[in-house]
């Protein structure tokens, strides 16, 4: 501690040199926190996904959808606590671009598989009296300003009436809280005894069971069990966990790990030539500083070491600085990527990447500091 | 005209010094590089994916969609539908006199990458007799086309590099029954390449289905795509909405184009705020390197303007290089290459990344850029240098 002195005079020897190479480590780290951070966001997301839900979809693909009759025979299976069903309405609300996340579903059913939304006792009731209710999440009917009692028409861009019309009525009758589950959940649900006598085709069709277990233990159990119970017959299934569901979701847009992992790696790599650069060039200009060091007597592991201490002061400073920010931008993304805060493995990452840097950039100059002959340095040779 | 001279001369001067400042002067050609490469590599996704999409359109065609239907997949058409919007004003008839239409219908089916496993929706694409005519781009390039009324369907080139099972002989299990892969075709590079084919007729009695989701026409000409919109939108009978094929197919990606065009732009612009800092720090230590050379220059005559433009004119001269090389490192690595992402409604769309000359354009200019921002502050140091000071320091 006592050569603190020294080492931050070295640091700021030249001031506009050191301050561009810590901006820039500022704003590699901020690159790396916020993609890092958006990486592993969503596979936290992903993993704490409930587990004791199911998801039951037609084996060979989703749109394919199962028919109705097998709910009945989801509850027969033993350690199934619930099962409610998902059918896409791809709901609009005036313009195609506002998109809705309407699902028509059995409503009771349903806040028994999710237990963690919340809707009043009274609203719940309403919505198995109105044939055409809806339920919609708070979020939703605060952006289209609704109330309990409004009617809205919502369209649709896969599903006609028996009038022809692919815009449907629905009656809202209450709202519920969906803070508890991620951005991309169904926000209106309406009934499906109404939508399935409603629509002109593709009856009774069910894109998604989902069914509540008992206990998270037995879900390759339960999903192994409802698999073969409709093997071979006409409409088989495949059975996944939430997790599972998700991820496969996202594999469709491509492979997210990849694309941020290398636009990473580049920015480290342009990055660690910088700070090794200056370091160098700033043990080159001090050659005869250390050298009368070692005049005075300080040995060629302390001159090492305070080389390497200036390095790492520079490099984890810097991005301590980086990742702070990365943080306090983390919010705003929020709309985006929905609820989920910048995880500490990213700052850990973070943290290891800046000693790394410190040490592969520092170690050379460092290393060519001890090895000064004292003679030659002060001699200019 | 001095003024030229005096330009030319120092430029040369600093030009011909690099060699022995090369590691600092790196530190401009490496951190540029690294900024352009990601830009361009990330750009060419979007470009990559809006050529494949912008193929599958000619103006001479058009596709007609249950009305309120943002895509395919969400439309259904009557049988009766069908025949009159054959019967449309502008279609295009044959030698027999027949409109040149195909109905078609997409059902998706879960597929597997070759690369990764990974599952993914895969459009199966049920098309009428006249396809062939419709659409002259479309190649068999090795088997045969499927018969109609067996189960038999072909690949797209682009499906067949990317997913298990689509070899021919393969066979492959929907719900409707179980289909052999008779061939593999090409269609232009464009969208359909990631698709599977098979005759609609037998692909609907399979899966149970009624009607095709769309109906695909070729126009008399460019010009009458107007009339023929207006004969369909009038008549009673039908509940129908009408796009050239180009804008239709220009639509589907056009959001995922512009989130992948957002990304590519942010992640650059955060990358070249810092490789300013370090062509700052290069050009800084440039100059310092040459207090002397420049103060004796100044001293002997030489104006200002001439060292602003020599400093500046060796940023830009690296930042180029540096910009030349990221292209040329993003076109090495990443031009041609083939990825896929189901961010459109048709189940995947398998695409390849393309440098094109437009994107090496715009890496450069992002090079000079970020060479002039951070050659500029450098330089008008190096001319407000006071002479006297600076030769002192000899």
């Amino acid at each position: 501690m006592k050569y603190f002195k020294l080492i931050w005079a070295g640091l700021w020897r030249k001031k506009a040199r050191t301050i561009f190479t810590m901006l820039s480590i500022v704003v590699a780290f901020l690159l790396f926190g916020l993609l890092q951070g958006i990486n592993q966001g969503f596979n936290q997301a992903v993993q704490n996904l409930n587990v004791d839900r199911l998801y039951v979809s037609a084996r060979t693909n989703m749109t394919d959808g199962l028919p109705y009759a097998y709910a009945a025979r989801l509850k027969g299976v033993p350690g199934v606590r619930a099962v409610s069903h998902w059918t896409y309405f791809g709901g609009y609300y005036q313009d195609s671009k506002n998109v809705i996340p309407a699902f028509s579903t059995d409503a009771e059913a349903l806040f028994k598989v999710y237990r963690e939304l919340k809707v009043k006792p009274s609203y719940l009731e309403a919505m198995t009296r109105t044939r055409t209710g809806a339920l919609v999440s708070e979020k939703l009917a605060e952006k289209y300003h609704w109330k309990v009692g409004d009617r809205v028409p919502i369209g649709t861009s896969i599903w006609t009436d028996k009038q022809g019309s692919n815009t449907w009525d629905f009656d809202i009758v209450g709202t519920f809280d969906s803070t508890a589950v991620g951005a991309g959940m169904p926000e209106f649900y309406f009934n499906h005894a109404y939508f399935d006598e409603a629509a002109a085709f593709g009856n009774g069709v069910i894109h998604y069971y989902i069914v509540g277990i008992d206990t998270p233990v037995n879900a390759v159990r339960i999903s192994k069990a409802i698999d073969a119970m409709f093997e071979n017959s006409t409409y088989e299934t495949r059975t996944q966990t939430e997790s599972a569901l998700v991820q496969t979701a996202m594999k469709q847009l491509g492979d997210i790990n990849f694309i941020a992992n290398a636009i990473v790696g580049a920015v480290l790599f342009t990055l660690l030539f910088l700070t090794a650069n200056t370091m160098m060039q700033s043990v080159r200009e001090r050659t005869s500083e250390l050298a009368v060091l070692k005049t005075l007597g300080f040995s060629d592991g302390k001159v090492l070491g305070l080389v390497l201490t200036e390095a790492l002061l520079l490099c984890v400073f810097s991005a301590a600085l980086g990742l702070v920010c990365a943080t306090l931008v983390f919010p705003v993304l929020k709309p985006i990527f929905g609820e989920f805060q910048m995880p500490l493995i990213v700052l850990g990452m973070g943290a290891g990447m800046a000693l790394l840097l410190a040490l592969v950039s520092g170690l050379p100059p460092a290393w060519r500091a001890r090895q000064l002959n004292i003679v030659d340095a002060l001699a200019g040779r | 005209m001095k003024m030229w001279r005096q330009i030319g001369a120092v430029t040369g001067m600093n030009l011909r010094s690099i060699p022995q400042r090369l590691s600092t002067s790196l530190v401009i050609v490496i951190g540029i590089a690294g900024v352009v490469a990601v830009l361009v590599s990330v750009l060419a996704m979007s470009t990559g994916m809006l050529k494949t999409m912008n193929n599958a359109g000619r103006d001479d065609r058009a596709i007609v969609l249950r009305n309120g239907s943002a895509a395919e997949s969400g439309s259904v058409l009557t049988r009766d539908a069908v025949r009159l919007i054959g019967e449309g004003v502008g279609v295009k008839r044959d030698a027999d006199g027949k409109p040149i239409v195909s109905a078609e219908g997409i059902r998706l089916i879960s597929m597997y990458k070759k690369a990764d496993g990974a599952e993914v929706n895969v459009a199966m694409r049920g098309v009428g007799p006249k396809y062939q005519t419709l659409r002259p781009e479309f190649r068999i390039v090795e088997g045969r086309l499927f018969n109609p009324a067996v189960n038999e369907l072909i690949v797209g080139k682009s499906a067949h590099a990317q997913y298990r099972g689509t070899n021919i002989g393969d066979r492959l299990v929907t719900r409707g029954g179980t289909w052999t892969v008779v061939g593999i075709f090409s269609s232009g590079g464009d969208s359909h390449e990631s698709e599977l084919l098979a005759d609609v007729e037998t692909l609907n009695s399979a899966e149970r289905r009624g009607g095709a989701q769309s109906v695909n026409v070729m126009l008399d000409s460019i010009g009458s795509f107007q009339a023929f919109k207006d004969s369909l939108t009038s008549n009673p009978a039908l509940a129908v909405d009408v796009y050239r094929e180009r804008e239709y197919y220009k639509q589907q990606s056009k959001v995922i184009g512009r989130v992948i065009s957002v990304i590519a732009y942010v992640v650059g612009g955060i990358m070249a705020v810092g490789a300013i800092f370090g062509a700052l720090n290069t050009m800084y230590s440039a100059v310092s390197a040459r207090l002397q050379e420049i103060a004796t220059l100044r001293a002997l005559g030489f104006g200002s303007t001439a060292m602003v433009i020599s400093v500046l004119a060796e940023a830009l001269l690296l930042s180029c290089i540096g910009g030349a090389i990221g292209a040329v490192l993003a076109w090495l690595f990443f031009n041609g290459h083939v990825v896929s992402t189901g961010g459109t409604a048709m189940g995947q769309l398998v695409f390849e990344l393309s440098v094109s000359p437009a994107l090496v354009a715009i890496g450069i200019v992002w090079a000079c850029a970020i060479g002039l921002i951070g050659g500029l502050f450098p330089a008008v140091r190096a001319a407000r240098l006071p002479v006297a000071t600076a030769l002192r320091a000899v």
